[in-house]
């Protein structure tokens, strides 16, 4: 058995061989390489897409580099959010402050772009040089007439998921504004797609044929404009729920508006999240409509997923994903392919969240929560696992031990929501098992038993 | 007289679209150049894991990187404790032969003093790993200040002073693991021992495995740090490597040390290997006049495809420089130089090189596209980062330099001495010929 880091053994479990109380929601520990990133991170993952804001980084130059142009978040219009923007603070602003920094920077790109809003990030050291972005965010509100937000995201108060409250935060505040314009019967919010390779435009479409509209997606190909009418929606329909659920409460607190959890992955999972948005709205033609949408769809992909489901038949993998709720999707996506989880976790699962997993998952397959590259390759190892699915930090543990890899994090390319996206995946896991290569890897020969 | 200028306190404009990274990049780079060394970021998560991510999409290589993950009240009260835990749980899981912390913004800003924190940890677990530690604020350097600073901290803690001894050092700044390799070559063709330090050419361009490894195997032995000091010379390329940082200077811990410029282009490769001939006392091997005389015939088959072609070049200062000289030997007129170094004397380097370049530091990529445009631009030469500048100009890129994260076998692009130059040549030309050859309708087959 792996020697894990004392403080995290209650972090990795076998599904119902150990007691099962798994510990999450916590801080990783100093010196665990984690995959997970920051507070800031959160915000930006979550506000990056919305194409016509203005999204300002204040703080020295290493977090708007590495957030530059980063997702896969396509717009249908203007293509602000994928230029990076940031105070770039040197040594006397860290002594002197940043705020006239800021202040000016915000005029100069407002006047330069034109935005419809702006979203101002604080990073570590404006946390503790006690710059007042509040006020600074206050006044050019005042004189450029647009909504200048502080996103409280400073990397060490607390953890990713933080993040993603102080983003939730900041869009709440953008709510609530439109009450004029036209909103229609059936309609709905989607929270927690960012139309990735165009995905939302893919969940948009299933719902339009229903008869069901979208007022606004957060954050996928997102507006300003759209987000001030959301709360007039009748639904929100959270996706990304570690994300974004913390959104849909304030706005049921506020607005009333009900909120469902659902995923737009595999094929379970998004029949029934198209289902479930008839149903909330009560007319047998919608749940019609969502039948016949589903039926179509899947006489479409069955026949293809059976293809490669010939080819992938008993291959094992393991999944390690930022969200919990595209694990569970993955898991049962997997099991279309007549393939079997035998490692799963993510980054910022929640204690629900967990029990769930443990339904849904074969005995003894392994839970682990915030997990490393040593642990992962450890069980990737030792349950002679095919197929790892993670995003561009995991993929290299993958090939080095000459396994399969499919990429499902926010950078990629090609869609893997929706039902097209489902045969995606499976033809992006078939033509990763199921190339020629890994038979000269060492690795591979040396778990088939042949010489290395 | 002239009268004395008046200091205006101008506020500096925003980044927009940065050239800069950060310096704990650099540090981290230089740290998994050494054998068996795990390099660990005092400061908040998001530090190390976006270093990782973007390092990796770039060497399609492990690179583990650990944090001291710093809490609100590590940040109140300091980074004591997480920094021992930290130190504890990266020692027990990947039993490392170096320690190599570098600062971040955050610890910086509160004033950690990590060496007590170091000095503290040794006392208490009787810990005889080595540990090195580099500052590196991102409010005072980028990453090839944090690449040079972590070299001379490296030197300073692990090297002793000894007798001299019958090897030399080559310490390159930023290059690419293929011209590490190279390097390595160059010295064993020499028949001259040599210490290469950072030598990530593995590391970060590694092999299969037959079962996970937990640090990458290769890279510069400590040993051979340890006697760095004693060289009886050392070559030392790239001039951000010459300048003095947070961590002192190079020059301090080195006797007979050449200080030049990365090795592009005829004139700057002489140099280079004149130094080489100098340090080791021996001959050129005749591999490498061979070299330099097949570039030397290149550059005529191939000069009117360049001559007078207006260039941007954008990156690290280094590349810069030696790109400017090697663009002006071959008739390629560099007419934008820019890069996000702020440091006066790589601009009086480029300016030298590239006379009638508007030379650009400090500076970012939306202000040079603002500044390119009209300026019938032929090309671009730069990382993946100024595919902005060719797409929005409809220019093509040649690709060089870190970060190379849209293109395959960015660990394998040669830079350096006459085959990196050759290289870059092939690569050059051939992108004004597809260029000319995909925008014409005709259809050319022969170019």
């Amino acid at each position: 058995m792996i020697d894990l880091i004392e403080a995290r053994k209650n972090q990795v479990y076998v599904n119902r061989k150990d007691s099962f109380n798994i510990e999450c929601d916590k801080k990783s520990v100093a010196g665990s390489v984690s995959q997970r990133a920051c507070v800031f991170c959160g915000s930006r993952v979550v506000l990056y897409p919305i194409a016509d804001a203005l999204h300002l980084i204040h703080g020295p130059i290493g977090c708007a580099a590495y957030t530059w142009d980063i997702r896969g978040a396509l717009s249908s219009g203007p293509e602000l959010h994928r230029m990076s923007f940031c105070t770039d603070l040197r040594e006397n602003d860290v002594i002197y402050g940043g705020e006239k920094k800021l202040y000016n920077a915000l005029i100069s790109l407002i006047e330069k772009y034109n935005p419809k809003a702006a979203f101002i990030y604080s990073t570590c050291i404006v946390g503790l040089i006690g710059d007042d972005i509040n006020a600074v965010c206050r006044k050019v509100s005042a004189e450029k007439n647009i909504p200048v937000i502080p996103v409280h995201s400073e990397g060490f108060k607390g953890t990713k998921k933080d993040g993603y409250r102080a983003a939730c935060e900041a869009l709440f505040t953008l709510t609530g504004f439109d009450n004029e314009s036209e909103v229609p019967k059936h309609s709905i919010n989607i929270l927690g797609d960012f139309n990735l390779a165009g995905e939302s435009w893919i969940i948009k479409n299933y719902y339009k044929e229903m008869g069901i509209d979208v007022v606004s997606c957060l954050t996928g190909d997102g507006r300003i404009d759209e987000i001030k009418k959301a709360h007039r929606a009748s639904l929100n329909v959270v996706q990304c729920s570690g994300s974004m659920t913390f959104l849909a409460k304030l706005m049921k607190e506020k607005y009333g508006i009900p909120f469902i959890r659902v995923s737009y992955f595999g094929i379970e999972d998004l029949s029934e999240a198209l289902y479930e948005v008839a149903r909330f709205f009560k007319e047998k033609e919608l749940i019609d409509k969502a039948a016949e949408l589903v039926g179509r769809e899947l006489s479409v992909i069955y026949p293809e997923i059976t293809k490669f489901k010939s080819r992938l038949e008993g291959k094992k993998a393991a999944i390690y994903v930022g969200g919990s709720f595209k694990a569970f999707s993955l898991v049962k996506a997997l099991r279309h392919l007549g393939m079997k989880t035998e490692v799963v976790g993510s980054q910022t699962g929640s204690k629900d969240d967990y029990d769930y997993l443990k339904e849904i998952c074969d005995e003894g397959t392994i839970i682990v929560d915030d997990t490393n590259p040593l642990e992962l390759s450890h069980f990737i190892e030792e349950r002679g696992v095919d197929l790892l699915i993670g995003g561009v930090k995991e993929r290299p543990i993958a090939y080095k031990l000459g396994i399969a890899f499919c990429d499902h994090n926010h950078e990629r390319k090609i869609p893997l929501a929706g039902f097209e996206g489902m045969v995606n995946f499976c033809r992006e896991v078939y033509s990763s098992v199921l190339s020629p290569v890994w038979k000269y890897s060492p690795a591979y020969r040396k778990r088939k038993g042949g010489t290395v | 007289m002239k009268a004395p200028e008046k200091v205006i306190e101008k506020i500096a404009d925003p980044a927009r679209n940065t050239c800069r990274l950060c310096a704990p990049l650099g540090a981290s780079t230089v740290f998994r150049g050494i054998e068996n060394c795990i390099p660990l970021l005092h400061g908040s998560q998001g530090c190390s894991t976006y270093i990782r991510r973007y390092m990796i999409s770039h060497f399609r290589e492990p690179v583990d990187i650990a944090s001291s993950n710093f809490s609100e009240s590590a940040a109140v009260f300091g980074g004591r404790e997480n920094l021992h835990t930290a130190l504890d749980n990266v020692i027990g899981k990947y039993q490392p032969s170096l320690v190599g912390i570098a600062t971040t913004c955050l610890s910086e800003t509160i004033g950690d003093d990590v060496s007590l924190y170091i000095r503290e940890y040794n006392e208490k677990n009787k810990s005889e790993v080595p540990i090195v530690n580099v500052p590196t604020p991102s409010y005072k350097g980028i990453h090839t200040d944090g690449y040079r600073d972590a070299v001379i901290s490296c030197i300073k803690t692990v090297s002793k002073d000894n007798e001299t001894g019958d090897f030399i050092n080559i310490i390159p700044s930023f290059v690419s693991p293929e011209d590490l390799r190279h390097l390595k070559e160059i010295a064993s063709d020499f028949e001259t021992e040599a210490v290469l330090f950072p030598d990530y050419s593995e590391t970060l361009d590694g092999e299969s495995w037959d079962s996970y490894r937990k640090i990458s195997p290769g890279g510069t032995q400590l040993n051979d740090i340890a006697r760095m000091k004693s060289a009886k010379a050392s070559i030392v390329i790239g001039s951000s490597l010459s300048r003095s940082g947070l961590s002192g200077s190079l020059s301090e811990h080195l006797t007979n040390a050449h200080f030049m410029n990365l090795p592009i282009g005829i004139d700057l490769c002489d140099e280079f290997f004149a130094a080489f001939e100098k340090a080791t006392g021996k001959p050129l091997p005749e591999k490498y006049s061979a070299e330099r005389n097949r570039l030397v015939d290149s550059y005529m088959d191939a000069h009117k495809y360049f001559f007078e072609k207006r260039a941007i070049i954008a990156g690290d200062e280094d590349l810069v420089v030696s790109l400017a000289s090697f663009m002006s030997e071959i008739g390629i007129v560099p007419v934008i130089c820019a890069t996000g170094s702020d440091n006066p004397e790589a601009v009086k380097l480029i300016k030298k090189y590239a006379p009638d370049a508007e030379v650009m530091a400090d500076s970012d990529y939306a202000t040079v596209l603002d500044k390119a445009r009209g300026m019938n631009c032929d090309l671009v030469i730069g990382s993946s980062k100024a595919f902005y500048l060719s797409k929005n100009l409809s220019i093509p890129l040649v690709r060089v330099g870190f970060p190379v994260h849209d293109r395959f076998g960015s660990q394998r692009i040669k830079h350096l001495c006459y085959r990196g130059t050759q290289s870059i040549l092939d690569n050059i030309a051939n992108a004004i010929i597809e260029h000319k050859q995909n925008s014409s309708n005709i259809g050319y087959s022969y170019l």
